[in-house]
């Protein structure tokens, strides 16, 4: 136990004086990164123009209120794209994540050595790259609309299920699967009845949380042309058409909300 | 005889169906089965479809619906004419070129970096407060309900939308991205780590407590030696989420590695663009890397 004697008496302390000192050092590499990288921030930009932030903003709030109600007509077609972008991109996205995560888990993978490492390079390109900069690229390949952004979504969460279900597939019990392979089953029977069973209940939750994550980007894919309601929300931006974005941003949050109040009583009655 | 043979032998075993009751298991199935097709082809395929075998007659309309279920639309001429493209982006990655924009990618990178540390910290700074009000063991309702309300927001905003409206307030520049990681970071620190601190087990806390200790001291000594190595976890992985996320809020101007990646997009430069990727890639698996070690050493 670390202890230092003081005037004789020998009084205790949580940490030793080497361990002491390398989480001083260390906490001070980090302040001395934080300030070296705020000094950046605070270099490039012009604080000049932010005499008048409070201004601005109270300028924005003013002219963004109230909403512009009668522009919902317009809102309806834009909200059941970014439903089905959102929606059929989690399914589309399952169908390809459950065979790449079958083949990246290491108990069911079929051979370790070369489909496993093909798997794990396909999730990690899927994840490593954002789904906006896929509907960007998309969007000049297929061209503007809700197609790219659907395959846009449905690349990016590829990588995001397969990771999550892959690890479901390793923490199975193989004792389940030790006995359905005790009466003889064939390769696809020990799958249906000895691991699917298993991982359902990870499947279902990953697909509905994926599900929510989805809504919330396919509202923004608009941005860069990939359809949705984003494209109303760029278009409100660029003619400043304050109480338009208003009324986007608020039926943003409310599907946002509900998106996250539906997962949770799936996830809720599933597990 | 076959009938007979199934009273000795009993009738053989079937898996039970995932939802119990039939209808209901029905209903769903056909519901699944309307949606997939309208949000494919929309009201106007249906229509021509069911047209197709005599249900309804030729050209029929849902009425104003049709203006608004619409399905998802394949030009496929388009496709064909943007292939070229995929293939140029993808040969881009076999020859990607990080000489021309050099000194752009740098910027951006360097901008991204310095963004993706400064919010990360600043926004650890905020949720842990946060985090222990939004712990209802240990904060009074008041405290709780405000601070779940500050996590609500936070999450239900994403990133790029809070970039734009800072953006139209603070000007273009890495301020406005700074400001939008860290909020970011907010809702997904503060959220999950008061479920670790709800999780956590209260025997400590209580011996903690029954030294006579305040308030302060019983989170100090009682609360944070257990959530700690969940803390650090998540610290990481947010620094990894915040420098992808940094790489396209430069997409709405709001500083970063994005803004050389829109323009090298928009140019059709996709050497470029597969250059930008790589870096982005590799700093990513690099993070990961980095965080799979610490994560390991703490634990």
């Amino acid at each position: 136990m670390p202890q230092i004697e003081k005037n004789g008496v020998k009084v205790w302390q949580v940490r030793d004086r080497k361990s002491q000192l390398t989480r001083w050092g260390m906490w001070f590499v980090l302040v001395l990164v934080f300030v070296w990288s705020w000094q950046v921030i605070s270099d490039n930009t012009l604080w000049a123009l932010m005499g008048n932030v409070g201004e601005v903003t109270i300028d924005i709030t003013s002219r963004a209120m109230p909403p512009r109600w009668s522009y919902m007509d317009k809102l309806w077609k834009p909200i059941w794209d970014t439903l089905n972008i959102a929606t059929l991109g989690t399914v589309i996205s399952l169908m390809i994540a459950v065979p790449v995560a079958f083949m990246a888990a290491r108990n069911t993978t079929p051979s370790r050595l070369f489909v496993r490492p093909i798997a794990l390079l396909i999730i990690v390109s899927s994840r490593s790259v954002n789904s906006l900069i896929w509907a960007l690229l998309l969007v000049s390949i297929v061209g503007p609309g809700v197609f790219a952004g659907l395959i846009a979504i449905s690349i990016r969460s590829i990588g995001f299920c397969a990771k999550l279900l892959y690890e479901a597939i390793e923490e199975i019990d193989e004792n389940q699967v030790e006995a359905i392979t005790a009466t003889g089953a064939t390769r696809w029977q020990i799958m249906v009845y000895g691991i699917i069973p298993q991982i359902m209940p990870a499947f279902a939750g990953i697909a509905v949380f994926r599900w929510d994550i989805n809504i919330r980007e396919s509202t923004v894919l608009g941005l860069v042309g990939a359809g949705g309601i984003g494209l109303q929300l760029s278009s409100s931006l660029n003619t400043i058409a304050w109480p338009q974005v208003s009324l986007i941003l608020l039926i943003i949050l409310v599907a946002v909300v509900i998106s996250e109040w539906v997962s949770a009583k799936v996830r809720g009655a599933i597990i | 005889m076959t009938a007979a043979l199934d009273v000795r032998l009993g009738t053989v075993w079937k898996k039970p169906p995932f939802i119990k009751k039939r209808s209901t298991r029905i209903l769903i199935l056909v519901m699944v089965v309307i949606y997939v097709f309208m949000a494919t082809i929309g009201t106007r395929g249906v229509a021509n479809y069911l047209a197709v075998f005599g249900i309804v007659e030729e050209g029929f309309k849902f009425g104003v619906v049709d203006r608004y279920l619409t399905g998802i639309d394949v030009n496929w001429s388009r496709i064909q004419r943007g292939m070229a493209r995929g293939m140029q982006f993808i040969g881009g990655f076999f020859h990607p070129d990080f000489n021309t924009h050099w000194v752009d990618i740098k910027q951006g990178m360097y901008e991204s970096v310095v963004m993706t540390i400064a919010s990360t910290v600043v926004g650890i700074a905020i949720s842990i407060p946060i985090a222990l009000g939004a712990a209802r063991n240990i904060a009074p309702l008041p405290v709780y309900l405000i601070c779940r309300f500050i996590i609500t927001i936070s999450r239900a905003l994403n990133e790029l939308i809070v970039a734009i409206i800072l953006v139209a307030i603070l000007g273009f520049g890495p301020l406005a991205g700074f400001i939008t990681l860290s909020f970011a970071t907010i809702g997904f620190l503060a959220k999950l780590l008061a479920e670790e601190i709800e999780d956590m087990n209260k025997v400590q806390a209580e011996a903690v407590e029954s030294t006579g200790a305040n308030w302060l001291q019983r989170v100090n000594f009682g609360v944070q030696p257990q959530v700690m190595p969940r803390l650090i976890g998540l610290s990481m992985y947010r620094l990894d989420i915040n420098f992808r996320e940094s790489a396209v809020l430069g997409l709405v101007g709001a500083g970063g590695i994005g803004a050389t990646l829109n323009t090298a997009f928009d140019r059709y430069e996709f050497s470029t663009v597969a250059a930008i990727l790589l870096i982005i890639i590799g700093t990513v698996m690099v993070l990961e890397y980095l965080s799979g070690i610490i994560r390991a050493r703490i634990k």
